[in-house]
């Protein structure tokens, strides 16, 4: 079994539990071990945390890498904020020793801990792509309801996608293929890399705003005959979910990836926590 | 109409030294404008941003609610044919920006709650039932239930000065 340090973040433990839950379950169906960190934090995130102090965003972000690292082992994580935070971290601190120098007198004079640069951080979305594989998943998903689906990549999944390096950040296919394999049709939609809006401090600070592109999204998922929307990230998870109760006209439940494989693979409803999302899932 | 302002070079050097090393570049074609989710919904205009950074007009671009309006969704960052890499031009203004006290209070909380806890989020009572109900820990194995690992944060938060921001902004 190939082993991960998880990597939970704040949203998905704290707000969405049940996508930790299906996440640890749907890994283990697929072969894949998740060890706990340990003590560790925020990433810190990446639009709001780095805004305010990118020495700050960094020297915390290493100091999480630097527990997986003691662990010996890759990060996986199944948040496109925590992704790009940990990422865009390890990144810098590989391609710029003097700024590693100076984030690790940081980081030691806090903890007493390095980061030297040995840790490969894994988004849940190609873990499976690559590593597992789409045939892996169509021969679980036994369970799979054939429902139009209108998948939401987010931002910091595949962008910037000059370091990423993971799929066109244009015309993406990895998520879609799962969903598929998962027994769902992937409906296109106008403008589907769209942000959902949250991210940036934007909800923070000016949720009106953050609420109007969402509403754009979620029109134009609409008018694709979407039954589900898709997304590989607790925060976009939280802007559709709690921005259709705000919005009121909208209805169209929302899955992070690891639900949707949850109840592909037929595992126990309960376990996914579906019941704490303010827009009803009655799949 | 506005009057003619000189160009401020000693500004633009500090946007590039503080990450936005890829300012000069930008020819004004407005494709990150044209590309902009935000900009859809609002007078944001993003290509003014970067313009205003080139030249350096300090008191144009760091006061100023547009530079909060981005969502650092990288679209115009992907899209850019003169590769300016303009999220990282957007994070060192942001930056430059909450060193001179300009932190909208919802930004402040935020700060406050990650420098006191090392979580963006809470944890409450109906967390951990629901936590318990799933089969998870009560509390995640993070800094909530390490108080030394929590220490650990905020050493780090002191010693970029963090704590300070947090307390001293406007
Ligand atoms: S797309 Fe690039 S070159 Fe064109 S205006 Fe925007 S930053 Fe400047
Ligand atoms: S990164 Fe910011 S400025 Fe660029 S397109 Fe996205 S929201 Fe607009």
């Amino acid at each position: 079994m190939t082993k991960y340090a998880f990597f939970l973040g704040c949203i998905m433990p704290l707000r969405y539990p049940g996508i930790e839950s299906s996440t640890r379950q749907v890994l283990e169906s697929l072969g894949v071990e998740l060890e706990d960190m340990k003590g560790a934090s925020c990433c810190p995130a990446p639009g709001v945390m780095r805004s305010f102090d990118q020495m700050y965003w960094m020297s915390v972000g290493a100091r999480n890498l630097a527990i997986a690292e003691r662990m010996g082992m890759d990060i996986l994580t199944i948040c496109n904020g925590c992704f790009d935070t940990l990422f865009e971290v390890a990144h810098k601190l590989n391609h710029d020793p003097e700024l590693r120098k100076k984030v690790n007198k940081i980081l030691k004079d806090a903890t007493g801990m390095e980061y030297n640069g040995t840790v490969n951080v894994r988004h849940f979305v190609e873990l499976i792509y690559k590593d597992i594989g789409v045939e892996a998943v169509r021969a679980k998903a036994k369970g799979g309801k054939n429902l139009k689906a209108a998948v939401h990549y987010g931002c910091h999944f595949l962008k910037p996608s000059n370091i990423k390096k993971i799929d066109d950040a244009e015309r993406p296919h990895v998520f879609d293929d799962i969903v598929e394999a998962a027994g769902m049709t992937s409906v296109p939609y106008k403008d589907k890399g769209t942000c959902c809006g949250a991210g940036g401090g934007v909800r923070a600070r000016t949720p009106d705003v953050a609420l109007k592109m969402t509403k754009e999204n979620l029109d134009n998922m609409k008018a694709a005959g979407a039954e589900v929307i898709v997304d590989c990230c607790p925060f976009c998870h939280l802007q559709y979910d709690v921005g259709q109760m705000q919005l009121k006209e909208y209805h169209t439940p929302v899955l992070h990836l690891s639900q949707l494989l949850g109840l592909a693979f037929g595992m126990d409803k309960e376990k996914l926590g579906l019941e704490v999302h303010q827009t009803k899932v009655n799949l | 109409m506005a009057e003619a302002k000189e160009p401020n070079p000693e500004f633009t050097r500090k946007v590039v030294e503080a990450g936005g090393k890829t300012v000069n570049l930008c020819f004004q074609c407005g494709t990150c404008t044209g590309s902009c989710p935000s900009g859809r919904q609002t007078a944001f205009r993003v290509r003014k941003v970067v313009r205003r950074a080139q030249l350096g007009f300090e008191e144009d671009v760091l006061p100023s609610d547009d530079l909060w309006l981005c969502t650092t969704c990288y679209t115009c960052y992907e899209r850019c044919p003169r590769g300016v890499e303009i999220v990282d031009i957007i994070m060192a203004l942001r930056n430059m920006a909450v060193r001179k006290g300009y932190m909208a209070e919802p930004h402040r909380k935020v700060a406050e709650l990650i420098s006191k806890t090392g979580h963006l989020v809470s944890l409450r009572d109906e967390d951990k039932a629901l936590r318990k109900k799933l089969g998870l820990l009560e509390t995640p194995p993070t800094v909530f239930s390490d108080p030394k690992a929590l220490e650990e944060v905020k050493k780090i938060s002191a010693l970029c000065g963090f704590d300070k921001l947090v307390t001293g902004g406007k």
